[in-house]
């Protein structure tokens, strides 16, 4: 399979005429064009964050401030900063989107201070169970897909979508009252909330299996749910790519069916699945947050949650240019990953 | 089966009533073939029994159940024969609660789903139908939307807001158009290069007659299959947003009575009868929609060899 071109490695005995100007190939034209569009997607969601919290009716200060005492010096100075022009304010924040100058009305310091130490939790959560709904869901939709129609097709493509037409906070609580709490007369195993037991030191090995024994449930709950969407897609693509005619040659060529499905069908219905799992980041997030909620984990969903009430709007805007700038990364990398496995891609 | 229709003489029917009798054949194929269809067909009937339950509610239970002060019941009592469901943690009955929460859930997600298809096929036919600068805006608005993750949105936009029915309704539609305008575009550019709208261009019709009369009837039917989606999505963006508590702190929704379940500690005691029925609903109402709208998808899509 052909690499990205490297500009400066392919030799070029004459300036083809495929290269435009700084000599770049349609690989590297292709990578400049997909970073520049995602920065211009990160400089309008940074623009978007400055306006949707100023443009919106009402007094901004009583936005900030609701429901809470707020000393005069601190009204003050939020006065001053916000009677400013707003072409102004708007220069002062596009110097640094990230440098807050207001203080989280909750915590008292910079919301970025109080984001930071919130990012490791969730990032430990979504990637496990990331992790475990791709590997399961790919297998799941293949396994469905080839054999399509077929008992095990109809078992698994109807619980998946009953699973993609569940609230993954509901079925969260429902592993919740069932295995952590037990009913029936059922012992609860599991803890009901929490990234370890309090007063674990997590550096030693026993207290990495305090926090997977208390992570278990959380990430099946992601995981169970984000699979059902894996396996529908990579079934899809698997059923599109069986009607090809490189099928046909492969079998013509007395290839076993094992081997078609695992050299020829599988590793082209793996695209769009690829993709999908990248792009699908921005509702893996949302899944985070109610989970997190739900299983008191102290991670940036339960942060957000938290900030609902009040509400504590500078960590609520730092949280959502994260939540987008993280999207927006995995989207490029999503994008440039397809290039480097489909060549057809980039011309 | 519609050729016996057709037997009119078409030179003595007007212009209008050939391109209405053509619809109401189109339309009637597609009712044919969806009653084909066994998944779709049971999606239907369990939209139609929830639609039923929302309508009925009000004769079946009265409001003031709802009521904590007028509740009759004991604390957290698992279901008997007066309470089928339960009692919640002040004494309600479960069963009346859902019954009232359907008809805000639903509510919400067809009122939501009807905002963000105004504003997806809008954009997705202009996108498709203006080229050069215009329709590259568009474009890239799209594009950015797409991008941005949906509940951080829309929590954003719900705090900025506040807090009561009508903004639920519009921050959920202005935030979910993005996907619609995405398929309405590339469906547009494929209607847009047949020869019909070269014809409709040469006789001078108006970029506004272009997109009303020739573009918008022909994306029509994927409209409604993807309408049919996003009323499911809506759904259970209404349900995430209400149990976090950006929903109208007055209205019982499906999402709403999870959130006081949650909050009221229903886990810890134990009492599933007042957590699992308002998650069953909305389960079986989102696989309803999804089971139609991916019905009517697998007829319309020409790659799609039916169910």
């Amino acid at each position: 399979m052909a690499l990205v071109a490297e500009p400066a490695a392919a030799p070029t005995p004459a300036p083809s005429p495929a290269r435009g100007r700084w000599g770049l190939g349609p690989g590297g034209r292709y990578v400049l064009s997909r970073v520049l569009g995602s920065a211009g997607t990160f400089v309008f969601v940074v623009v978007f964050n400055f306006f949707l919290f100023r443009m919106l009716p009402g007094d901004p200060i009583s936005l900030y401030t609701r429901g809470r005492d707020v000393d005069q010096a601190m009204m003050r100075a939020l006065r001053t900063q916000l009677d400013q022009p707003l072409g102004a304010q708007f220069l002062d924040y596009i110097k640094n989107p990230f440098a807050q100058t207001l203080d989280s009305v909750k915590y008292g310091i910079p919301p970025w201070d109080v984001i930071l130490p919130r990012i490791w939790p969730t990032l430990l959560l979504v990637g496990t169970a990331t992790i475990l709904a791709t590997i399961l869901g790919v297998w799941l939709g293949i396994r469905s897909g080839w054999r399509r129609g077929q008992r095990f097709d109809k078992v698994s493509t109807t619980t998946t979508l009953v699973l993609y037409s569940m609230p993954e906070f509901w079925f969260g609580m429902i592993l919740l009252i069932v295995f952590a709490v037990g009913v029936f007369g059922l012992p609860g195993i599991f803890p009901i909330g929490g990234l370890s037991t309090p007063g674990v030191d997590t550096s030693t090995p026993a207290g990495w299996l305090d926090v997977a024994w208390h992570l278990t449930l959380p990430v099946t709950t992601l995981a169970v749910i984000y699979l059902a969407e894996y396996s529908l897609v990579m079934r899809a693509s698997l059923i599109d790519e069986m009607g090809q005619d490189y099928l046909q040659t492969a079998r013509a060529k007395g290839l076993r069916d094992a081997l078609v499905r695992r050299r020829h069908a599988v590793p082209n219905a793996l695209l769009p699945t690829t993709t999908l799992i990248f792009l699908n980041l921005g509702f893996v997030v949302g899944g985070a947050i109610t989970i997190e909620y739900v299983f008191s984990i102290q991670g940036l969903g339960s942060l957000t949650v938290d900030a609902l009430d009040g509400p504590d709007v500078p960590v609520l805007q730092s949280l959502f240019l994260l939540f987008s700038g993280a999207v927006i990364l995995a989207n490029l990398v999503a994008d440039l990953l397809y290039a480097k496995l489909d060549p057809r891609v980039r011309s | 089966m519609t050729g016996q229709t057709t037997a009119v003489d078409p030179r003595t029917l007007s212009p209008r009533a050939i391109v209405w009798a053509r619809r109401r054949r189109a339309w009637g194929r597609l009712a044919g073939q969806f009653r084909r269809n066994r998944a779709g067909m049971a999606g239907l009937v369990l939209m139609g029994l929830f639609v039923l339950l929302a309508l009925l509610t009000p004769l079946l239970f009265s409001s003031s159940e709802l009521d904590v002060t007028q509740a009759t019941g004991g604390v957290y009592d698992p279901p008997s024969a007066q309470y089928w469901l339960g009692t919640d943690d002040s004494g309600r009955n479960v069963l009346a609660l859902v019954a009232w929460g359907s008809r805000i859930s639903l509510l919400v997600g067809l009122c939501a789903t009807v905002i963000s298809m105004v504003i997806g096929t809008a954009v997705g036919i202009m996108a498709g139908h203006y080229r050069g600068v215009f329709g590259g805006l568009l474009d890239r608005f799209t594009d950015w939307f797409l991008v941005i993750p949906f509940l951080p949105l829309a929590i954003v936009l719900a705090t900025v807001l506040g807090r009561s029915l009508l903004n639920i309704i519009i921050v959920i539609g202005v935030t979910s158009w993005p996907g619609t305008a995405r398929l309405i575009r590339a469906q547009t550019l494929s209607v847009e290069g047949r020869p019909y709208l070269e014809r409709a261009r040469a006789l001078g019709a108006g970029n506004t007659h272009q997109m009303t009369r020739h573009v918008l009837p022909n994306v029509m039917p994927l409209v409604l299959a993807n309408t049919t989606l996003a009323v499911s999505i809506s759904i259970l963006s209404e349900t995430t947003l209400s149990f976090l508590g950006l929903g109208d702190p007055t209205a019982v929704s499906w999402g709403s009575i999870l959130d006081d379940a949650f909050s009221a500690g229903a886990i810890s005691q134990g009492a599933w009868w007042y957590l699992a029925p308002p998650g069953i609903c909305v389960v079986l109402v989102v696989l309803a929609f999804n089971l139609v709208g991916r019905a009517l998808e697998d007829i319309l899509d020409p790659h799609g060899q039916g169910a």
